[in-house]
């Protein structure tokens, strides 16, 4: 029987996947063609520049990818590719034949994502069928606590939320601890604007999660656990109750696991909305019922965390890793990338690029193969300007250091950071001073106000600025942005503060040309800070439809009917209401 | 949205202080709750929180004004969030955030004169292949441009005024 998958994501919901859902249920049951085909939700397939997806998988195994599928189109599916047994080129975006966008999967390497849009995250047998909780068994009957911290350290997996710790030697540091009562959290409080990995993973494979918490609780001696994951996911925390609801029920979660001393019990806690918590001080607080501040370390939560106990905490990607690494061996893993960035990372392309997505790669592959192979390269054949990596907390890699392998410290190198995963590509129309001036707009809000450099310093380099791209720039703005950063930098007790300068200085590093275009000649080379620029209207393409006339909130144009207009730059406030109305784009920015 | 009386409310508000009231740090999902129930934290709910977990209502607000989730005033029928990730601001969010802000005339953090939306921006919705994305109260809409996010808007509007 042929199976129909849909990708019931985030994303894809956003983009319609419940409609083409809904109409794909009634064109069944209208044909009464149950015994054809069988239809299946799955997660994030990583395509979202394609959404909504739907994946045919035909009796002999080969699978076809259809995109932008709306009802309309999932009505061609089920009549020529399911019943007629047609090719549908049309709507194909990928198949076993290698065609539509075969490059963006040929270089990668799924290991957190090996369920994605594979599995129906809320059927746990689907990830029974794919080995799940196998390493759970192995792990309880077959290694000691011990033997698995071994495991894990030689894997050399790191912190996959950031920080690039050796996870291993976390675990050791928590099992080394002192105490009967210990924790294990999972930090999906993804709050990098631009960063959606940890968000796709529990809602596509939820259980990969569960399972890693359930071998890091063995090996360190756990009995509780919490998962932290952002309010704004609902879906996420839906699937997420559904997955622990089922794998108590077979004996997974709880008292006596698999029949065995070892018992584990799983809580969701929504965030509430503040990006300091992904610290994990913060966290704890949070979790604990307080304001989410850091507190200064040591101790380590390792050593106090949780109600004061020892606490082991550890993002979504570092446990959707652990289940792969026992099942496939620390070895298998640490063949694969760099001589200290081990197994494979996954991103959240996003920006200005053609294909946008979720996608997970090889460490050591280059920026560059990731932008240009898998991403597609940039939309409308603009040139690359640079690559944010980090978020926040990260900074701007310029296009001519692409060439770098993804490793976290040649990343570091660069004054970015490797960050969770968020990676925002950026063309010639992006500002680097309205990129540095967004991030630390960022930051600024959520500093929580413990740290007197981080909260009153983020706010002063961001009024400079502000007012840098809004054509009141000095000169020595410059050297005082420097000046703060350092001081935040050294002078703040987490990691929000610490890296906040990152965006501005990377900036500063690469793009000061144009930092000195806004302050000395009052210009914005990309055309982005509308103080700087001037509308101006192209006699040759005007027509004089009167439109942007008649919608300018100042009235700043002037023309008769059918006549060319012009614009009075003493009263425009380049709110840009002009271009955007125009009809046959005759305005444009100088 | 919910459209139960003030008693009905009262009632489900009770029963989750019942249910969490004695755990440990219950305070984030009893304000979660409170805001479920009433669609923002009230006084009243705060001073019901005390009581049963018997912490300082001080502290109680504390903890409300340090997230963002928790609103402490009554909010519009309509929540639209607009995002303003990364992805979001270089394809244009601020010509969006613009558009909303001109057709409704309110401004960020403020509801409508009538009461149907309340506008506020958040820092990453998470779907930035769909940038620019608005949502709307638990509908999201993706790759906007100020005319399509004006002619969802309207479309909000004209249910209404046929459900009226």
């Amino acid at each position: 029987m042929k199976t129909l998958l849909v990708g019931m994501g985030t994303c894809g919901i956003s983009a319609g996947a419940e409609k083409v859902w809904n109409e794909l249920i009634r064109l069944i049951d209208e044909g009464d063609l149950h015994d054809k085909v069988k239809l299946e939700k799955t997660g994030c397939i990583g395509m979202c520049y394609r959404e909504p997806l739907v994946e045919l998988r035909k009796e002999d195994g080969t699978k076809t990818i259809f995109g932008e599928i709306n009802p309309e189109k999932a009505a061609r599916i089920i009549e020529e590719a399911v019943l007629k047994e047609n090719d549908l080129d049309d709507l194909v975006v990928y198949d076993f034949k290698s065609g539509g966008d075969a490059s963006l999967f040929s270089k990668q390497m799924r290991v957190v994502l090996r369920n994605c849009g594979i599995i129906n995250p809320e059927n746990i047998d689907d990830y029974i069928d794919r080995d799940g909780y196998t390493a759970l068994e192995r792990v309880i009957f077959d290694y000691t606590p011990e033997e698995v911290i071994e495991e894990i350290t030689a894997s050399g997996l790191r912190g996959r939320g950031g920080g690039g710790f050796p996870t291993g030697k976390k675990w050791l540091f928590t099992k080394m601890s002192p105490g009967d009562k210990k924790y294990v959290i999972c930090n999906a409080d993804e709050g990098d604007p631009g960063a959606f990995m940890d968000r796709s993973v529990l809602e596509s494979d939820p259980h990969s999660v569960i399972e890693g918490m359930l071998i890091c609780a063995y090996a360190v001696g756990a009995q509780e656990g919490y998962i932290y994951v952002r309010a704004e996911y609902p879906k996420a925390i839906e699937r997420l109750k559904i997955a622990i609801n089922s794998a108590t029920e077979r004996g997974f979660l709880g008292d006596g696991i698999l029949k065995s001393h070892f018992k584990f019990s799983l809580k969701i806690k929504e965030g509430a909305g503040a990006f300091v918590c992904g610290e994990e001080t913060a966290l704890i607080a949070s979790i604990e019922g307080k304001r989410g501040m850091p507190r200064v370390r040591p101790p380590f939560p390792a050593v106090s965390g949780l109600w004061g106990k020892p606490t082991n905490i550890n993002n979504v990607e570092t446990f959707a890793n652990i289940p792969w690494i026992i099942i496939n061996g620390a070895e298998k893993f640490a063949s694969v990338g760099t001589e200290k960035s081990k197994g494979s990372k996954v991103f959240a392309l996003a920006g200005k690029i053609n294909r946008s997505g979720l996608i997970e790669v090889p460490m050591g592959l280059t920026i560059n193969e990731v932008v240009h192979d898998i991403a597609g390269g940039l939309k409308n054949g603009k040139k690359l300007k640079a690559v944010q990596m980090g978020g926040p907390s990260g900074g701007c890699i310029p296009a001519h250091m692409c060439d770098i392998p993804i490793d976290y410290e040649e990343i570091t190198k660069t004054g970015a950071i490797m960050g969770s995963g968020g990676l925002i590509v950026m063309d010639e129309d992006t500002c680097m001073v309205d990129v540095a001036r967004f991030f630390l707009s960022f930051t600024q809000k959520e500093s929580c106000g413990k740290c007197t450099f981080c909260r009153i310093g983020t706010k002063k380099m961001l009024e400079i600025l502000t007012r840098i791209t809004q054509g009141e720039g000095r000169e020595e703005d410059i050297p005082k942005l420097y000046e703060l950063a350092e001081k935040i930098k050294s002078a703040s007790l987490c990691g929000l503060g610490q890296t906040a300068p990152n965006p501005v200085l990377t900036t500063l590093k690469y793009f000061l040309e144009e930092y000195e275009a806004h302050i000395i000649d009052k210009k914005c080379p990309a055309k982005v800070c509308t103080a700087l620029v001037k509308f101006v209207i192209d006699p040759e393409k005007c027509v004089g439809c009167t439109l942007c006339a008649k919608k300018c909130p100042v009235e700043a144009i002037s023309g008769a009917p059918k006549k060319v207009h012009y614009i009075d730059l003493d009263k425009c406030i380049s709110c840009g209401t002009c271009m955007e109305v125009c009809p046959k784009e005759a305005v444009y920015k100088e | 949205m919910i459209s139960e009386s003030k008693e009905l409310k009262d009632e489900l508000f009770r029963r989750k202080l019942r249910r969490y009231g004695a755990e440990k740090g219950s305070i984030i999902p009893l304000l979660q709750a409170a805001q479920e129930i009433y669609s923002y934290v009230s006084e009243e709910a705060v001073s019901m929180i005390s009581e049963s977990t018997k912490i300082p209502q001080s502290s109680i607000f504390g903890v409300a004004t340090f997230y963002k989730q928790f609103r402490l005033k009554p909010v519009g029928k309509h929540i639209i969030k607009v995002c303003q990730g990364t992805a979001c601001h270089v394809n244009g969010s601020k010509e969006i955030m613009k558009a909303v802000e001109d057709h409704l005339s309110v401004k960020e953090d403020e509801n409508t004169k009538d009461g149907m939306f309340t506008l506020l921006s958040v820092a990453c919705l998470g779907c930035c292949s769909l940038s620019p994305a608005v949502m709307i109260d638990d509908e999201t809409y993706g790759k906007l441009t100020p005319d399509a996010i004006r002619e969802i808007l309207d479309s909000y509007r004209k249910t209404e005024g046929e459900e009226k």
